[in-house]
């Protein structure tokens, strides 16, 4: 099978004779696709940021470059989000679950919960969807699920523009408290991102992921207290206190709390679960360092096969 | 170390490298959903039944590239070049062997997507900072990477986005992003037959531009005339295997005897596609 005309005329003649492993060794040469060191890792990362962010915003502006009102959707569909829950809740049911202020209470939690949901499916889709790009340039892969974390942030600040206005047409009064809202932003972008290079590994092997996961979420939010009080739903039913302290201690059940005690006024302190800060830092350090770590572990595998 | 192109200073050493692609969905019960439960469940014991084929795409392959050379590589069809140079770039593990490279290869391929609802000009600033730019940097030479791609020659596309572009233009400006840069190891796949006449021109210099800044370029072509016209050694791959190794006429005179009268030669080529499996029980 091997019909080589002849042998190599060779130019300049590779000291062959030599090991090559010895002549890559001798002369610094790494092994090509190899994984860095995590501190190596990290600083690479580091020096990415600008991408980072670049990407983030173009994906963002990318999103309504076809349509005609171009950026204004930004905010209008935040908003026809939030006129759509006030008419079904509001206007047709009726229902408030025995929650005051129950427009703001529902479109906080809306918007809140929205945030991770969508982090976590576009992290899902990270690499698995972006496979052109990882397969024709070097840069850390953690910095795909980073990033698409950023820009639900981004997205999620034209949202919270739009809560504003309609925390001051429901009366809800300008507070100290509203500050609260920077730490717990800060705190749930951090548990996002980790969960979504969980998920952006996960969904690089297995890409069936990306199908199963609507499921899960929307299976999630019922549990998370979007759209009720979690304490009123679980009070006077028969059930374990467990129960009721496993469902506020959910990540996005604390995070939506957060978000709803720091915004809206007759939303007590007492409704949040004991702890509640130490929960949410605790969550956002898991989610963060261990997906980080997760993720890390298998970067030289994406992209491939 | 860019003014003194140092012949003994070795770039990429390919040390008896073997690559070998799994293809899932074939043989029996293709495609259904209990081979693929199958597939799933038995794993490694199963390959075989479930129809897992072996598609051994490069075979004990060991070269030497050194600073300041361009390298062609040729090969019919299907002969491995690229999946070689995806290797080398660190995008595809290997079976055997060892790949060491110094620094970063870079692979500059036709396929490199970037993001099509984004403006020429986004998307210049983007794969520059995916590069490894600075911001300052990307900024200081924008101008010339819009100039070199040509784009604005026919009025002002590098505002519009991407998917308004042909698919010559789009990647005209792909390579004009990359070779932006000064890499260490340049990877280019078949780049140079996308552009028309003289953006060929320009990437040709552009290329010998990049070798003399101490770099290795290796570039996968069909088109025998740029790899006359730009490389002064060609490695010759056939199904798989290091074929010659040498300067760019030799090589390419005994290619194109290949190529152009198989008749005449003493073994002739079986389709480079895999026998097919033997069928499962």
């Amino acid at each position: 099978m091997t019909q080589a005309l002849h042998t190599p005329p060779t130019t300049p003649t590779p000291p062959e004779t030599h090991d090559l492993a010895a002549l890559a060794a001798r002369h610094g040469l790494a092994v090509s696709g190899a994984r860095p060191s995590l501190p190596e890792y990290i600083r690479q990362l580091w020096a990415r940021r600008h991408f980072i962010t670049a990407f983030a915003t173009a994906k963002l502006t990318a999103q309504y470059s076809q349509a005609k009102l171009g950026q204004v959707w930004q905010v209008m569909t935040p908003l026809l989000n939030a006129a759509v829950y006030y008419f079904i809740f509001g206007l047709l049911l009726g229902t408030s679950h025995g929650v005051q202020d129950y427009i703001p209470f529902l479109v906080t939690g809306v918007f809140v919960w929205t945030f991770t949901q969508s982090s976590i499916m576009a992290g899902t889709r990270a690499i698995s969807g972006n496979l052109g790009l990882v397969r024709a340039l070097h840069f850390p892969r953690a910095a795909l699920p980073i990033s698409f974390a950023l820009q639900q942030l981004q997205q999620l600040l034209f949202s919270m523009a739009a809560l504003v206005v309609i925390l001051l047409c429901f009366g809800i009064p300008v507070a100290a408290s509203w500050v609260l809202a920077i730490p717990a932003l800060v705190l749930q972008f951090t548990f996002n991102a980790g969960v979504a290079m969980v998920m952006a590994r996960m969904g690089a092997k297995t890409p069936d992921i990306a199908q199963l996961m609507p499921f899960v979420l929307r299976t999630w939010m019922y549990a998370s207290g979007v759209m009720f009080s979690i304490s009123h739903i679980t009070s006077g039913k028969d059930l374990p206190s467990w129960v009721t302290a496993a469902l506020q201690a959910n990540p996005a059940a604390v995070y939506i709390d957060l978000m709803r005690f720091a915004l809206i006024d007759s939303f007590h302190a007492s409704q949040l679960p004991p702890h509640v800060w130490a929960i949410a830092t605790g969550w956002a350090l898991l989610a963060g360092v261990g997906g980080f770590i997760y993720f890390w572990k298998a970067e030289e595998t994406y992209g491939r096969g | 170390m860019a003014e003194n192109p140092n012949d003994t200073i070795p770039t990429v050493i390919a040390d008896g490298v073997d690559i070998v692609y799994r293809v899932n969905g074939t043989g029996a019960g293709r495609g259904s959903a209990t081979a693929a439960l199958n597939r799933i469940l038995r794993r490694k014991q199963a390959e075989k039944a479930a129809g897992v084929r072996k598609v051994h795409a490069v075979k004990n392959v060991s070269f030497v590239a050194y600073r300041g050379e361009a390298i062609g590589l040729i090969g019919t069809n299907g002969s491995g070049k690229s999946t070689l140079l995806k290797a080398v770039a660190g995008l595809l593990p290997v079976e055997n062997g060892h790949i060491y490279t110094d620094g970063q290869p870079s692979l500059l391929g036709v396929n490199a997507a970037l993001m099509n609802d984004l403006t020429g000009e986004r998307n210049v600033f983007l794969g520059g900072l995916a590069m490894g730019m600075s911001r300052e940097q990307v900024k200081q030479r924008y101008q010339e990477i819009v100039d070199f791609s040509g784009i604005n020659e026919k009025g002002d596309f590098i505002t519009l986005p991407m998917r308004t572009y042909s698919s010559g233009m789009a990647a005209r400006l792909r390579f004009s992003i990359a070779a932006a840069k000064d890499h260490d190891v340049l990877l280019i796949d078949e780049a140079l037959a996308t552009g028309d006449r003289s953006f060929q021109k320009r990437s040709e210099a552009r290329i010998r531009e990049l070798r003399k800044h101490a770099g290795t370029v290796f570039l996968v072509s069909h088109n025998n005339k740029s790899i006359r016209d730009t490389c002064d050694r060609v490695l010759w791959l056939e199904r798989g295997e290091l074929r010659m190794d040498g300067p760019t006429d030799e090589v390419l005179k005994e290619y194109e005897a290949f190529t152009g009268d198989k008749a005449a030669k003493p073994a002739p080529k079986p389709k480079p596609k895999p026998a097919p499996a033997p069928v499962p029980s």
